[in-house]
């Protein structure tokens, strides 16, 4: 099967995020970016899929400004075999990606999706589950766990009180959890391979869809900040300050 | 026109989260409707019906809800839409499912863990794992929302008197998705996302055995406990016990943090706690800087004395 993986750019999680001072979003300019983490654990697993012999071909898509040629490059070194970037100055929001995403679909016919179940920098959770309705088809959200027998998809799904399995129709869209797989390290070798690999670059307006944003963003702001207390010496000292000065037991 | 929240339950018990989605409907409209799709839900349906300020209950019992797959109940729910301005869930594992799906079908976009309602169209929301705040306007004729239920006070479960009322089941393709089975975990202590004390555990508990310390304390303070994702990835614990962006997230009135350094990750998920203890031997942990309370030690030496000293 054919297995298309949606890849997002986002600030590296290791940075912490600056807003800016006119509260229009946070800063970017000069901060590590990186592919989101849940999508290289996507990634990680398509290519896994590809190793078992289930997947024959993966071809990665990212959505925005064309330094994402990088994090595309990241995913063909990893071992998916090409690429597609739908190149855009504009924020493009989860309903947008996912028309986007619905259109490469239907061009590329791929039985499987899988993607991030969130970007880390706008902690949406939508676009799967976006994606999976527009195009009708069945939804493992959350995955932890993925087994293809007889012509549908077992999933393990994370949820809140534990683990949920259900049987998928072919084709589906899955999101990835953070306990599906670890990716793999992109070797040195891989890197020079993945600059050869196909790389299709096509405009976001010439494919004529709606892309405009539904949802405005009025301000951004710092969180409250919260003080550091004070360093207790003992268990004594400690339970005496929970009873008698935060009253909280 | 009003409010639709979607009920999660097990066809038994309510999710003590619909209490809060409640509560944010109510702060919009003061007709707020519950949709209650099941089977056999039957005791579910009359407890949304106590509620307090809920107006109307929408029950639906037929097998295609029995394990409220995202796939048939958005179909359900975008079917009925209309009839609202709003659709609210909680943003737990299922809201978060189910919700977009239900906006995908009514091309809608949606709106993720919002934390305050600033007006029927303007919300608040955390981005960037709680590091910035954004407000957001939507421009859908239809919002739907999920709301972090840990920013909104639960509904009084008694009070209300609502109107039941019993709906058809959305003819919906059923082979898409089929229920195998779960493996939930089987706990005495409080609900996570509801404890009233939380004790997490982090990478500093070195193993499964030694979460027994955390444990212990737990069940002293009659608290839930979480884990740090690094306690979970180690094996330490099961998914469902991990706080931060990704996992839950907690406000209880007492926090404390065991071994756990405190990257923005797990701070995301319990930086709103009234109270936090933090116990760490590393006095440089960025736990530290948002603990009211820190203790630098040896959590091997102090939890057991804890315990024991309550």
């Amino acid at each position: 099967m054919k297995i298309l993986v949606p890849i997002k750019r986002v600030v590296d999680y290791n940075v912490k995020v600056r807003v800016k001072s006119d509260q229009t979003g946070v800063e970017t300019a000069n901060v590590k970016m990186s592919m989101n983490p849940f999508d290289e654990i996507a990634v990680e697993e398509a290519i896994r899929l590809q190793e078992a012999g289930t997947a024959e071909e993966i071809v990665i898509v990212s959505i925005g400004i064309k330094q994402c040629q990088e994090t595309i490059r990241t995913a063909l070194a990893m071992g998916a075999d090409r690429g597609i970037l739908v190149e855009t100055e504009e924020e493009v929001q989860p309903l947008a990606v996912a028309k986007i995403l619905k259109h490469l679909v239907e061009k590329e016919s791929p039985q499987l999706v899988i993607t991030g179940k969130q970007a880390i920098d706008d902690d949406n959770n939508q676009t799967g589950q976006l994606l999976a309705a527009l195009l009708g088809w069945s939804q493992g959200t959350f995955a932890s766990k993925l087994e293809f027998t007889d012509d549908r998809l077992k999933l393990t799904r994370e949820v809140d009180g534990g683990l949920e399995t259900v049987s998928l129709s072919l084709p589906s869209v899955v999101t990835t959890d953070l306990r599906l797989n670890e990716p793999r390290f992109v070797k040195l070798p891989n890197i020079m391979k993945a600059k050869k690999k196909q790389l299709d670059i096509i405009p976001m307006d010439s494919l004529g869809l709606d892309t405009t944003s539904r949802v405005k963003i009025l301000k951004v702001e710092d969180p409250p900040q919260r003080e550091a207390g004070i360093k207790v010496d003992s268990v004594e000292e400690l339970i005496d300050k929970l009873k008698n000065e935060a009253k909280v037991i | 026109m009003g409010v639709l929240v979607v009920a999660e339950h097990d066809n038994e018990v309510l999710q003590e989260s619909t209490l809060n989605a409640v509560t944010a409907g109510l702060e919009i409209n003061a007709e707020v409707s519950v949709l209650v799709a099941g089977q056999n839900c039957g005791g579910v349906v009359d407890s949304v019906g106590k509620v307090a300020g809920v107006s109307k209950v929408l029950s639906c019992e037929h097998e295609l809800y029995e394990h409220q797959l995202a796939e048939s109940l958005a179909g359900l729910i975008a079917s009925i839409a209309s009839d609202y301005t709003h659709i609210l869930a909680a943003a737990t594992s299922q809201g978060k499912n189910v919700l977009p799906r239900v906006a995908g079908l009514l091309d809608v976009a949606p709106i993720s863990d919002i934390t305050d309602i600033q007006s029927a169209d303007t919300f608040v929301r955390p981005i960037y794992a709680g590091n910035a705040i954004a407000t957001v306007q939507s421009e859908d004729t239809i919002k739907i929302v999920t709301i972090r239920p840990t920013t909104f006070d639960a509904a009084a479960a008694d009070g209300g008197s609502a109107e039941i009322v019993s709906i058809d089941p959305h003819d919906d393709k059923q082979d898409l998705s089929q229920f195998m089975g779960q493996e939930l975990t089987q706990s005495d202590r409080p609900e996570l996302t509801s404890a009233r004390i939380v004790v997490s555990g982090g990478r500093g508990m070195g193993s499964s055995e030694n979460f027994q310390i955390i444990e212990a304390l737990a069940d002293k303070l009659n608290a839930a406990v979480g884990a740090s994702r690094a306690a979970v990835d180690a094996g330490y614990v099961p998914n469902d016990y991990q706080v931060g962006q990704t996992g839950k997230v907690v406000a209880p009135d007492l926090y404390v943090a065991v071994g756990i350094s405190g990257a923005i990750q797990h701070l995301a998920g319990m930086k709103d706690s009234k109270v936090i203890v933090a116990i760490n031997k590393d006095e440089e942990a960025p736990i530290f800087q948002v603990a009211d309370y820190g203790m630098v030690a040896d959590l091997f030496d102090v939890v057991p004395k804890l315990t024991e000293s309550l």
